[in-house]
């Protein structure tokens, strides 16, 4: 049996998310199979091969120039009847999140989806995921062959682990399909998405006002590109950030290896979004406050003394 | 404008998570019970979509238990017209299988749009829309946080890592609702007497078991007892000590 690890590539490269897919399916014990949909070669695939992928497929079709929703599913579905996989494991990434039910239900199965941890266990993969705003974890026993599955982006931390990843490429039939993505908006040049940080500095109603976000940015910006800034739902609502960057039920998901709250109380919804995070820095000024329920290091007082300071200290270390 | 909202009965998000006996389950006693925050979307662009249309139907299905009823009343005094209680004693842990009973009873009748919630907030599936949408063969877009249509034609805006699709797509289809879509509003006192007198049909389902079976229901592993470095300004070189040499993040 194999598995397949579904890649993903934007503007025809692949991202960096890739790896994490490649990771998490050697999990289950079985070779790896990583296959991309791209319009051509997609840049960077053949990296795959170091983090695992003892082969290295790319379905190629007009359509799949950007992500063709319809297109994609089909033919990741025809190959997956092809037979022989024990799972396909796609990322809990905005794009993963549409694709895999789309291939799961064309399969006659659902995704166990946005996982934290999978293992092989017998004829069945038993998963583990957040469920109730991350209040609880759910083990599930996936009994379907093949098991169709999500991974929750920046958990699987890529390992390297050198494989031949022959490549193959094979022109897929499939029409364009009905839905189809007829442009990008991208966001401002050089902001990084709050899902793909390393490092997040998230804000609250702490802030006061929206121009003091300056502060965060500031910090952030001393992390030299590796931090994003969030914000929590009070201050999205409120309509000073963008919902892109609210962190939380609503909101995204992420587990950053840092995550910095910055006069934010620690609603449980908030927490939902975050509480994966591998280390938690909270910085409020009032010591009772929730987050500090949750944070590895604390910090009690006022942000406007302590962020510049922060801001200093880190600009000292990669200065 | 004939429109289908499919409705979750979730609990409260603030609910304090208590697990059952049998080591599998939400223990529900004292647990509040509300209109799936994601699904308030859905009924708020169903109802918008209709009162521009100046005509139509807005029909709201729920599979759940008898008290699932309640869930219904509240999209009902919103403003929608009609409910179905596809009722069970237990949602299924498959989400395919909530998936198949929803189809089965959509199929039923034709729909200009078949709105979802993105995710339930209980078990964060994040896929029954998309599933009835494969089941149904209708196109869809997951995660609209936009929408626009004329006619038979629609564009919607979905956000992804670092920007946002921009997505075309004809009816009729299945979208899923995300947060920015509208502000739903909440049901006037009015709405609340006149939801009353809605119909409101109660069909007995009898969903499979399907492939995915619950292990069991854990709290999450608790985070290492963290501590407060220190206050005000002064603690942030302790601050950054501990985080490059102990966290070994910096
Ligand atoms: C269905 C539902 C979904 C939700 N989804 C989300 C979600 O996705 N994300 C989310 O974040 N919330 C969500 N919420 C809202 C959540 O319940 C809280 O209301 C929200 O997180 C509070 O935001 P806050 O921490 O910024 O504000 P507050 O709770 O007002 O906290 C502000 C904090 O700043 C501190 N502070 C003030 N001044 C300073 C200063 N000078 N220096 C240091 N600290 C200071 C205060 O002590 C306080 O702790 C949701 C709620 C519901 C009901
Ligand atoms: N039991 C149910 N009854 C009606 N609609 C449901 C049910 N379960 C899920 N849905 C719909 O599907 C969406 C996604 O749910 P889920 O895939 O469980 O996260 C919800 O927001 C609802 O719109």
């Amino acid at each position: 049996m194999t598995t397949l690890a579904v890649l993903e590539q934007r503007d025809g490269a692949l991202r960096k998310i890739s790896f994490e897919v490649v990771t998490g399916a050697q999990r289950l014990g079985q070779p790896v199979e990583a296959v991309v949909c791209g319009a051509g070669t997609v840049q960077g695939v053949d990296q795959v091969a170091k983090f695992g992928a003892d082969k290295i497929v790319t379905l190629t079709n007009p359509a799949f120039a950007r992500y063709a929703p319809e297109a994609c599913a089909q033919a990741l579905a025809e190959r997956a009847k092809q037979g022989g996989y024990r799972a396909i494991v796609f990322t809990a990434s905005a794009t993963g999140k549409d694709l895999a039910p789309r291939v799961a239900a064309k399969l006659g199965v659902a995704v166990a989806g946005d996982l934290t941890d999978l293992n092989a266990e017998g004829d069945a993969v038993v998963v583990t995921r957040p469920v109730y705003a991350g209040k609880a974890l759910l083990k599930v026993k996936v009994a379907s062959q093949p098991a169709v599955l999500s991974l929750r982006p920046n958990v699987f931390t890529p390992v390297e682990r050198p494989k031949a990843g022959a490549s193959e490429t094979v022109a897929v039939n499939v029409g364009p399909g009905r839905v189809t993505v007829r442009e990008i908006k991208a966001a401002p040049a050089g902001t990084l998405d709050v899902a793909e940080a390393q490092v997040i500095i998230s804000g609250g109603r702490g802030l006061k006002e929206p121009a003091n976000f300056k502060v965060l940015e500031e910090l952030a910006h001393a992390f030299g590109g590796r931090a994003a800034v969030g914000a929590s739902r009070a201050v999205v609502d409120a309509g000073w950030r963008a919902h892109a960057d609210q962190v939380g039920q609503t909101g995204k998901t992420v587990s950053p290896s840092l995550y910095i709250a910055v006069g934010i109380s620690g609603a449980i919804q908030h927490l939902a979004g975050m509480r994966t995070s591998k280390v938690i820095v909270a910085i409020n000024k009032d010591k009772d406050a929730p987050i500090f329920k949750v944070a590895d290091y604390g910090v009690v007082g006022d942000l406007f003394e302590i962020v510049p300071k922060l801001t200093e200290e880190i600009r000292k270390l990669h200065g | 404008m004939k429109i289908a909202v499919c409705i979750k009965r979730v609990p409260d998000s603030e609910t304090r998570v208590k697990i059952a006996a049998d080591g599998k389950s939400l223990d529900e006693a004292g647990v509040k019970f509300v209109l799936n925050p994601y699904d308030e979307f859905a009924v708020e662009e169903a109802l918008r979509r209709k009162e521009q249309a100046g005509a139509g139907e807005v029909a709201v299905f729920c599979l759940g238990p008898a008290a699932a009823q309640e869930t219904i009343r509240t999209a009902l005094a919103m403003g929608a017209d009609r409910g179905v209680l596809l009722s069970v004693d237990k949602i299924p842990a498959d989400p395919l299988e909530s998936a198949k009973v929803l189809a089965a009873e959509l199929k039923s009748s034709s729909w200009d749009l078949i709105l979802f919630g993105r995710m339930a907030i209980d078990d964060y599936n994040t896929q029954v829309g998309t599933l009835v949408a494969e089941l149904l063969d209708l196109p869809c877009v997951s995660a609209v946080s936009h929408l626009d249509i004329e006619g038979a034609k629609g564009v919607a805006e979905r956000e992804i890592e670092g920007g946002i699709e921009v997505v075309d797509f004809p009816l009729p289809a299945v979208l899923t609702t995300d947060k920015g879509l509208n502000e739903p509003r909440y049901p006037a006192l009015k709405g609340i007497m006149a939801a009353k007198k809605k119909p409101l049909d109660i069909k007995p389902v009898q969903p499979g078991t399907g492939t995915l079976e619950i292990a069991a229901l854990t709290p999450p592993p608790a985070r290492k007892e963290g501590r407060i470095v220190g206050e005000g300004a002064g603690a942030v070189g302790e601050l950054v000590r501990l985080l490059r040499e102990e966290a070994k993040v910096l």
